[in-house]
């Protein structure tokens, strides 16, 4: 359970001490992972499924490496090589899955609301690995993880986001997420790729990208999704660079301990120089170490009981 | 002390001792403090085994490497229950080859002891390990002994043992048994 549900669907919903639970669990995950022999055996006998409906390689993996170390039996669905191509449905898809009786589905799909969709109507626990332009639960608990880690705590933060904020998931489980422990979120971008309405989830918009990053302690950059049709909102992508790119001069409004993460996959040199992404005040490594701290600890307190007395 | 229903069956002093005789009945029986390891299981365990520590410092000279050991992973009745949060493990050095006294504030069913040896085995292969409770309380459900005892104490299955010590912000060591709401 986290917070009231057996599912992660979105941080929307959940309470700063929620978050702050799936935080505290990943730092005992963490310390499994730096072991000579990285796995325990928690999750015996429970079987997670990763139906992966969209390209993706960190997070998949990750979730795999999670399960595994918990020592789940983790089974991986790749839809391009599935009966999806065939004709089936979602639906039917996912429940012939759940037929085999795992514990935990993995799902991630192209359109939002998909994995909220097929939580109504499956018996076991759903995380959301990613529901189109909605939400990315796992990448938003990471990031918290990885600034309370840098920084001790979050209350009272600057964290700006900055690039296509429209197509965005991870920014909008990143503004929920950031907003309820604490911190003060901004967003940035090209005036076409901020949706409107943004505020009414916590957010600022920003004046300008460098008044966003005047002063931050935290910028997360984005990547351009030219498979989301990005490309439709911005005239090019060496004009992108040029105005919303992260690079050395930019980064000097920061605070001198900023923290620059990404969610990955980066396109260097659009949203973020090689010289930054790859510098000291880059995380985006630990935030993929990290991802497999968090996602064991989603892992392991979604498999947990329901009884209200806890340990 | 707690309320009627519970009375206190160690005091400051007694525990005192109890420590300070284990520390030296581990130092006896291993023929000093080489190669040895403190791991005590949270929480109490390492506080314990931080006092059994200064204890061996006081008479040997030696600082005998002291860490923790959670067992959260594996545990063997977690499955009902919302999953309790992992504790803090951090063992200072390698223990394979060595001698790993664990330490533990109370020897009840055996279980917990049964989980810190699964999860002592992934931290390495020690040579031996013996085991060091604060209290036996009896009630063994596998086939687990201490080999250092501080108190052996007989008590109901519905009865509840405590041990309470400063460290952890309680106002006295003492170890207390009892039943129902502590007052």
């Amino acid at each position: 359970m986290i917070g009231k549900s057996r599912h992660l669907l979105g941080l929307d919903g959940l309470a700063a001490a929620d978050l702050t639970r799936v935080l505290d669990a990943a730092v005992g995950m963490k310390e499994v992972s730096r072991r000579k022999i990285k796995k325990v055996p928690t999750l015996r006998g429970k079987t997670v499924v990763n139906l992966f409906f969209e390209p993706s390689t960190r997070t998949r993996t990750s979730f795999e490496i999670a399960a595994k170390r918990l020592s789940a039996d983790a089974v991986n669905f790749t839809a391009s090589a599935s009966s999806t191509v065939k004709g089936e449905t979602l639906i039917d898809t996912v429940k012939n899955i759940e037929s085999m009786a795992p514990d935990v589905v993995v799902i991630r799909h192209k359109y939002s609301g998909a994995t909220h969709m097929l939580s109504d109507r499956l018996r076991c626990s759903v995380v959301n690995a990613g529901d189109g332009s909605n939400q990315h639960p796992s990448q938003g608990l990471l990031d918290l993880y990885t600034v309370r880690e840098k920084k001790g705590n979050l209350k009272g933060l600057k964290v700006v986001i900055a690039g296509d904020i429209t197509h965005s998931r991870v920014a909008r489980s990143d503004i929920y997420g950031f907003t309820r422990m604490g911190a003060e979120v901004f967003v940035t971008g090209p005036p076409t790729m901020i949706p409107p309405g943004i505020e009414h989830m916590g957010a600022k918009v920003a004046p300008s990208f460098e008044a966003g990053i005047e002063g931050a302690d935290v910028i997360i950059m984005l990547r351009i999704q030219l498979e989301r049709r990005s490309g439709a909102l911005i005239p090019g992508l060496r004009e992108y660079a040029r105005f919303f790119g992260l690079n050395a001069q930019r980064l000097k409004l920061a605070k001198e301990d900023v923290l620059v993460m990404h969610p990955g996959p980066i396109n260097r040199g659009v949203e973020i120089s090689s010289e930054i992404a790859d510098g000291i005040q880059s995380v985006i490594l630990e935030q993929v170490e990290n991802g497999v701290a968090v996602r064991m600890a989603i892992l392991y307190l979604l498999c947990g009981g329901t009884d209200e007395v806890a340990d | 002390m707690k309320g009627r229903r519970w009375r206190r069956i160690l005091d400051h002093l007694e525990i005192d001792r109890a420590v300070k005789r284990i520390a030296f009945e581990i130092l006896e029986r291993n023929k000093g403090p080489r190669d040895l390891v403190l791991v005590g299981i949270p929480t109490p365990g390492p506080i314990l085994a931080e006092r059994i520590r200064r204890h061996m410092e006081n008479v040997e000279g030696v600082r005998v490497p002291t860490g923790s050991l959670d067992i959260t992973f594996y545990r063997d009745d977690i499955d009902a229950r919302p999953r309790p949060m992992p504790k803090s493990t951090a063992i200072p050095v390698d223990v394979t080859g060595k001698t790993v006294i664990l330490v533990d504030d109370v020897l009840y069913t055996g279980r917990t002891v049964r989980a810190a040896l699964d999860a002592l085995m992934d931290h390495g292969r020690p040579s031996k390990v013996q085991l060091a409770v604060l209290v036996d309380r009896g009630h063994r459900e596998l086939p687990i002994r201490a080999d250092f005892v501080g108190r052996n104490i007989p008590t109901g299955r519905h009865e509840e043992v405590h041990v309470l010590l400063t460290e952890r912000g309680d106002k006295v060591d003492e170890v207390i048994i009892g039943e129902g709401e502590i007052s």
